[in-house]
């Protein structure tokens, strides 16, 4: 076996590897000439030097994006992992009906961002309107909110999963040991549930960290960055700096913010990855 | 079943080498990226019959709705470009200059009907527009009759004013309302971010005798809100509902006979004449009044924002390829009967033919009569950046989150600082 692997390596990698190297690595370092350059296609690109990040800083919806992302961010990570990890344990508690339950908890991360994003645009005005509450492109704390839920909505059913298999893997013996020394629900929670599904937490956060920092189908199609770019996030802010103006230095400002929002989301994702790791248990 | 589908594939693929290998002759071809998807499959078919009758093989692609910058910014980096493509006027021009062909001494040029429909800068034609459109308000004269009047009633802003609220004070007993909603949702805010506030831009630059400029006074910004609060405050919904609405329900309000007007453009009247919803004795557009200038000999907003462009990079060949089908298309019988009565154009070209669309006509009716078309000033508004904020703040106003004052600023200060930053 061994030697199979030894002889066949290039078979596995090199495929991977080339795919990573086209479709990752080289438009990466594209993209980060193209920060530096004015350009109206990437074919006919000219230099000039440190201009785009000097400007980025004197931005101020930028500054603000970036304020309103991170805020969007810690709520919705909060709010997505305490439902799913709730539900999670409420379905491993082998009650009537949980496949049925999981698979409809599911099920609303098989619909698309852009098409949730206008549903819900629907259903959140129409209550809005009952309730004669400005709408949600109206009024920024609404369209938070709605942000909120939207994401909420579809992401609870997929974190759940994932929590559903980090407790399902804790060795039964661990849980009835301490059921026989006497530990309260209470203690099994916290003391042997909780730290044995520390992998799954780990990803888990890791995944709605950056899909809050990297949202841009469901804000583009239920508030569009209404009222007056309020709830306009970090990648919204970027594709408008890109498309909404002409001229040639428009394109090298959105190229030069997303460069700096990439080395963002990857820092810290870094930084989570590594707080999160050292919590976790060898079993 | 799977054998045949195994040698259509086969077959299909055949196909497109040969046609690969036949694009890569002497001959040159040509590749347009159109922007107006409504009339996408009649391009594709007038281009297959140019190349039936010249062997010149012709690519018709188009960009999905409100995407054309995005889509041409990526086609044109290809290695084989859009020898054929559109900017809107002077601010699209600016991103797209050095790509565009100077057509100064194209045939085409000859066969303007006026020399404004050429986009020049510095003097060299860089764009030609290749249809003329007209906006006003759409009107259903037979609701407008129920209510008691005619066309002819309205002359100026205080007339459509009396009328308008006239109809809404009796909007329970007439079972409809004067104007189909203002739709701002942001796919469809449009006709009031640009096409509406054309007007107070328009006269404004009568005023002081300019084209464009590089920060607008708001002259006329109190007529502007006239017309605005006029359009929601007699209107199918409540203000508030405003900014979840879009063009397609104003239309449909319009189509089922719930409101007696619309503002919207020539481009139109296919919608409303398909399945028999109007015919041509139905509808009348008359033009947008806000109360300013010499309303008796105003005519409909007309102008153009479609300007065609010959890719520079693209290879010599293909080039004359390109120039040769666009000539093709406005002087051949063909060309020019497709364009009018299939596409619903009006050609700025002598051998344009006469358009079947109502609104055309009026247009022509009008301008025949001595009134004055007013001119679409909208293509020097400093950006789209500038029409979003515009939008989003006429939207707030309308719903009563935000005020006038909001407007005001987003069309002056906007307008100020958006021209520093694109020309900065």
């Amino acid at each position: 076996m061994e030697k199979a692997i030894k002889k066949f390596w290039p078979v596995f990698v090199i495929p991977t590897f080339a795919a990573f190297c086209i479709g990752f690595i080289w438009p990466f370092i594209q993209g980060l000439y193209l920060s530096f350059c004015r350009f109206t296609t990437i074919s006919k690109a000219t230099f000039n030097g440190v201009q785009n990040y000097q400007y980025i800083f004197t931005d101020a919806s930028f500054l603000h994006a970036f304020w309103f992302t991170a805020l969007f961010t810690v709520v919705s990570t909060v709010c997505i992992n305490l439902a799913a990890f709730a539900i999670a344990l409420a379905l491993t508690r082998n009650i009537k009906g949980t496949n049925l339950f999981r698979s409809v908890f599911f099920m609303p991360n098989l619909i698309g961002g852009i098409v949730l994003g206008y549903i819900w645009n629907i259903l959140l005005n129409c209550v809005l309107t009952l309730l004669g509450k400005p709408l949600l492109s109206l009024h920024a704390p609404y369209g938070f909110i709605g942000l909120v839920i939207l994401m909420c909505w579809q992401q609870i059913g997929y974190m759940m999963i994932i929590y559903i298999a980090g407790i399902q893997s804790i060795p039964s013996d661990y849980l009835e040991a301490a059921r026989i020394d006497g530990a309260s629900e209470r203690q099994i929670l916290w003391k042997i549930k909780i730290p044995n599904v520390m992998p799954s937490i780990t990803i888990c956060l890791f995944l709605s960290l950056t899909n809050g920092f990297k949202l841009f189908d469901q804000n583009l199609a239920l508030t569009g960055g209404d009222p007056a770019h309020n709830t306009e996030m970090l990648a919204l802010n970027i594709y408008n700096t890109f498309y909404a103006r002409s001229g040639p230095q428009w394109k090298g400002y959105g190229q030069a913010k997303a460069v700096l929002f990439c080395i963002l989301v990857i820092a810290i994702s870094l930084i989570q990855l590594r707080a999160t790791r050292s919590k976790e248990v060898q079993q | 079943m799977k054998k045949v589908l195994a040698i259509v594939l086969a077959l299909v693929m055949c196909l497109s080498l040969s046609a690969a290998a036949f694009a890569g002759g002497e001959t040159g071809s040509v590749y347009y990226l159109n922007f107006k998807p409504e009339v996408d499959e009649t391009w594709k078919e007038l281009a297959a019959k140019y190349t039936e009758e010249t062997g010149v093989p012709v690519t018709i692609s188009t960009a999905a709705s409100n995407t054309y910058e995005e889509t041409l910014m990526s086609e044109i980096s290809k290695s084989n470009p859009p020898t054929l493509f559109q900017v809107n006027g002077p601010v699209g021009l600016a991103n797209w200059k050095d790509y565009c062909l100077d057509l100064t001494d194209s045939d085409l040029i000859g066969e303007l009907t006026s020399q404004d429909f050429a986009l020049t800068e510095d003097g060299v034609v860089y764009g030609i527009g290749y249809v003329i459109e007209s906006y006003g308000i759409i009107t259903n004269k037979a609701l407008l009759m129920k209510a008691g009047y005619t066309v002819e009633d309205i002359q100026s802003f205080a007339d459509l004013k009396k009328v308008a609220e006239d109809i809404t004070a009796r909007k329970d007993e007439l079972g409809f309302a004067a104007f189909a909603s203002t739709g701002m949702e942001s796919s469809s805010d449009w006709r009031f971010k640009t096409h509406l506030a054309n007007l107070p831009i328009y006269f404004e630059y009568q005023d002081e005798g300019i084209t464009s400029t590089d920060a607008i006074k708001g002259t006329y910004l109190d007529n502007y809100k006239d017309i605005f609060d006029l359009y929601i405050n007699n209107s199918t919904c409540d203000p508030a509902e405003l900014s979840s609405k879009t063009g397609a329900d104003a239309e449909s309000e319009f189509i089922n006979g719930e409101a007696v007007f619309f503002q919207n453009g020539s481009w139109e009247y296919p919608n409303l004449t398909a399945d028999g919803a109007f015919t041509d004795d139905d509808l009348a557009m008359i033009p947008i009044y806000i109360g300013v200038g010499d309303e008796a000999n105003q005519g409909l907003c007309t102008g153009c924002e479609n300007y065609w462009c010959v890719n520079a990079e693209a290879d010599e060949a293909d080039i004359q390829a390109t120039l040769d089908f666009m000539k093709w298309v406005v002087t051949s019988e063909l060309g020019t009967t497709t364009l009018a009565n299939d596409m619903g154009f009006v050609i700025p070209f002598k051998g344009a033919v006469e358009s079947p669309n109502v609104f055309v006509k009026q247009d022509n009716e009008m301008t025949a009569a001595g009134k004055t078309p007013v001119s679409w000033n909208f293509t020097t508004m400093p950006s789209e950046q500038w029409k979003n904020d515009l939008g989003s703040a006429l939207t707030a106003y309308a719903a009563g989150t935000g005020d006038w004052d909001a407007v005001v600023s987003a069309f002056v200060d906007g307008w100020a600082t958006e021209y520093q930053l694109a020309n900065g």
